[in-house]
């Protein structure tokens, strides 16, 4: 047996109180506390009264790193991963310069590498197309070889289908899952509210949840005409939801994700007295309705959402302190998603085994991340988190540069302690 | 009567009663506008600014010489005056505005809720003259201001707002008013100039303009940007003009006095017959006159507010 040099003591994990033995990065056993252990020279982490929890995957991040440091950078986004219980990360192409050559790729490495040698682990997300522009493919042969994930031309979606099409042809040559932010490109663009009742009120040019499902159903109907996957990013409405379980029933190809604004939030955040008019709950899919909110958290449990994601899209504090129109599209995640997510599994609204599919079984197996599920062998990715510290959701209490929350303000429960990648402490 | 809001950015936010306050107050200015010497000097050494950051020389022209009568002084900041169009956010401008110290702002901008941003943001009120698609509750005080002094009660009426309802504020803050005062309202437009989600809204909707013309006792025409037609909203102006805009055999139609309004400024022959708007039915210049009194009780009950009975 290998020399264990790390043992967790006396974890929660699934209800039971366990010890978890790792070795050079990896799981070697999960078993029942003992009352006494000799622990030999192996480092020992008290653990008493915190919940075990493998490292999360979040499949969409938005670093902003070349090109906008300001918003956020590969430092401060993996700082937010690392205390907001992510161990994968894969960042979007949206950059500036765009993520669609080796040398970006590397420099994002290059980055991570520099400030967090130990993790969070960071997949770059290449360009579906040159520039993100819709044209011409990016060089995804070279781009996976140099370290990307995915491709999506997340930011700005490819208008052209044929083009969609090709790209995803061509990302199967390399492995690669095409990850397609669905949105029709003429009905109601970044609107960032939705179109109906609220929008109809407060005279806001909204986004109908057909821009979305349109989208939908046309890579539904081409990833089961080419027989290649396709990812769907951030799912906002029943309408997608419907179509995305209609295709799985006929063994289509399509994985899909949703995020933890669109469990929780609706488009009244936008009516509410308080928060009318909130640049805050702006976002692109904007937020829907209650029907649509208890749809993905129906599709969530039955598995035709396969993922979680925050789809971290931080802004300068001045950004989105404008008019309505005039403000970007974004939410700030990754520090929140843990709480707010294992909030609905306090509450009973998911289940701790859809809970941890979302955030890491499922993510992993579409993107084939290191994943761990506490079996021997798996890496030793995982954090202590205590589920009854409550927290105050302030500018100063989130470690990512972005502050751009509905949720500034709120009192949030559960926070992470100590966080290990590969057996190695990170916070 | 003490006045309780700071800001007036919606019609909403009042009470049936404090509409009816806004209107006696207009009531006795009314009185004041057939005097040879129209000026008072009730706010004599208040200032009152002006901010359009889009263009509107009916409404800023209508509040400026609602702050003159009182003996205000008015400053205006327009567009074209205003950084806004190099780029300034509007925080920087609201900042700049309140280190100016005036007792009220009155703010026009082409985006809905900007003038929820200002008042959140400045101590001193701040008055909506129209925020984007959102509100345009001075106007809609003025309208309901006029129909009140033809007919008093409101109670029970029909008021049929026709034209290009979902980008209209007018029409908007008009409904909620409307409503609020006890009459019905319709709607009438085409589809493709309708906001979303209709059947959340407290109104009758027409296709059929004839339809939606039989027994109502006033139309309100709202104002067609012709610049609809180009965003492919509209086939042509003449279809548009032939199927929804207002004519003679509409009137006959509607209740024998119905009244005829329109905020103005005119596309004479698209949203109303050309002769129609000059005809005795129409209050199109009483809410002009209608405009200044309801503004002058408006800044008064505002800039009066602290610490007066
Ligand atoms: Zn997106």
């Amino acid at each position: 047996m290998a020399k264990i040099d790390l043992i967790v003591r006396r974890a929660r994990l699934d209800g039971k109180e366990v010890d978890v033995f790792v070795s050079r990065g990896r799981i070697v056993e999960v078993k029942p506390s003992a009352k006494s252990l000799d622990t030999g020279e192996a480092r020992v982490e008290e653990a008493y009264g915190l919940t075990l929890l493998p490292s999360l995957t979040d499949v969409h991040v938005h670093l902003r790193e070349p090109g906008f440091e300001y918003k956020e950078d590969v430092e401060s986004g993996l700082r937010a991963a690392a205390w907001g219980g992510f161990g994968n990360i894969m960042c979007m192409a949206n950059t500036k310069p765009v993520n669609d050559c080796e040398s970006v790729t590397e420099m994002m490495l290059e980055k991570a590498r520099k400030y967090w040698p130990k993790g969070p682990r960071l997949f770059p997300i290449g360009a579906l197309t040159k520039g993100l522009k819709g044209q011409e493919l990016a060089p995804m042969a070279e781009l996976a070889k140099a370290g990307c994930a995915a491709f999506s031309n997340d930011g700005v979606p490819v208008e052209s289908t044929k083009i969609f099409r090709l790209a995803v042809e061509y990302a199967s040559d390399w492995d690669r899952v095409v990850i397609d932010h669905c949105e029709d490109p003429y009905l109601g663009v970044a609107a960032g509210v939705n179109e109906g009742e609220v929008s109809s009120r407060l005279g806001l040019p909204g986004q109908p949840d057909v821009a979305e499902a349109l989208q939908v159903a046309r890579d539904v109907l081409l990833s089961e005409y080419l027989d290649l996957p396709i990812h769907l990013a951030h799912i906002s409405c029943r309408k997608s939801v419907d179509l995305i379980r209609f295709a799985k029933a006929r063994g289509v190809r399509i994985t899909a994700e949703t995020t933890p604004h669109y469990l929780t939030m609706t488009e009244d955040v936008l009516e509410a007295e308080a928060t009318e008019y909130s640049t805050l709950a702006k976002v692109n899919p904007p937020l829907r309705t209650e029907d649509d909110r208890l749809a993905m958290i129906e599709a969530l449990n039955d598995g035709t959402i396969d993922c979680l994601a925050t789809d971290h899209a931080p802004h300068a504090g001045y950004e989105k302190e404008t008019e309505f129109d005039v403000a970007p599209c974004g939410i700030t995640g990754l520090d929140t998603a843990l709480s707010v997510t294992w909030g609905l599994v306090r509450d009973g609204v998911l289940t701790r085994e859809t809970f941890v599919r979302a955030w890491t079984t499922a993510p992993c197996t579409v993107f084939n991340l290191p994943v761990n599920t506490f079996a021997p062998g798996d890496p030793a990715d995982f954090f202590l988190f205590d589920e009854d510290e409550e927290w105050t959701v302030t500018p100063q209490a989130l470690h990512s540069k972005g502050k751009n929350t509905p949720l500034l303000g709120s009192v949030l429960k559960g926070r992470v302690k100590t966080h290990f990648i590969a057996g190695k402490k990170i916070v | 009567m003490k006045w309780l809001h700071k800001d007036l950015l919606d019609v909403s936010q009042l009470s049936r009663s404090e509409v009816m306050a806004i209107f006696e107050t207009a009531g006795r200015f009314q009185e004041l506008q057939e005097r040879p010497v129209k000026k008072v000097p009730t706010l004599k050494g208040r200032s009152v600014i002006l901010f359009f950051a889009e263009p509107s020389t009916r409404t800023k022209t209508s509040f400026d010489v609602a702050g003159k009568r009182l003996s205000a002084d008015t400053f205006s900041l327009a567009t074209s005056s205003s950084s806004l169009t190099k780029g300034e956010s509007l925080k920087d401008t609201a900042l700049t505005l309140q280190a100016m110290a005036p007792d009220a702002i009155v703010i026009r901008h082409w985006c809905s809720g900007a003038a929820r941003f200002l008042a959140d943001r400045l101590e001193c009120s701040v008055i909506n003259a129209g925020d984007g698609r959102h509100a345009h509750p001075t106007q809609a005080l003025l309208d309901s201001f006029t129909l009140h002094q033809e007919w008093g009660d409101l109670t029970g009426k029909t008021v049929l707002i026709l034209g290009d309802i979902a980008h209209s504020r007018v029409a908007r803050s008009n409904v909620i008013l409307l409503r609020k005062l006890g009459a019905n309202v319709r709607i009438c437009g085409p589809r493709t100039l309708l906001p979303p989600a209709l059947n959340t809204w407290p109104v009758k909707v027409f296709s059929d303009l004839s339809e939606a013309v039989k027994g109502v006792d006033a139309v309100m025409c709202l104002r067609l940007q012709l610049e609809r037609q180009k965003d492919g909203l509209l086939p042509d102006l003449r279809e548009y003009a032939r199927t929804f805009g207002l004519g003679l055999k509409h009137v006959e139609l509607a209740n024998p006095d119905v009244r005829i309004l329109h905020p103005g400024p005119l596309n004479r022959g698209v949203e109303i017959n050309s002769e129609l708007a000059d005809t005795a039915n129409s209050l199109i210049l009483d809410q002009v006159a209608s405009g200044v009194v309801v503004r002058m009780a408006l800044l008064f009950l505002y800039m009066t507010r602290k610490g007066e009975e």
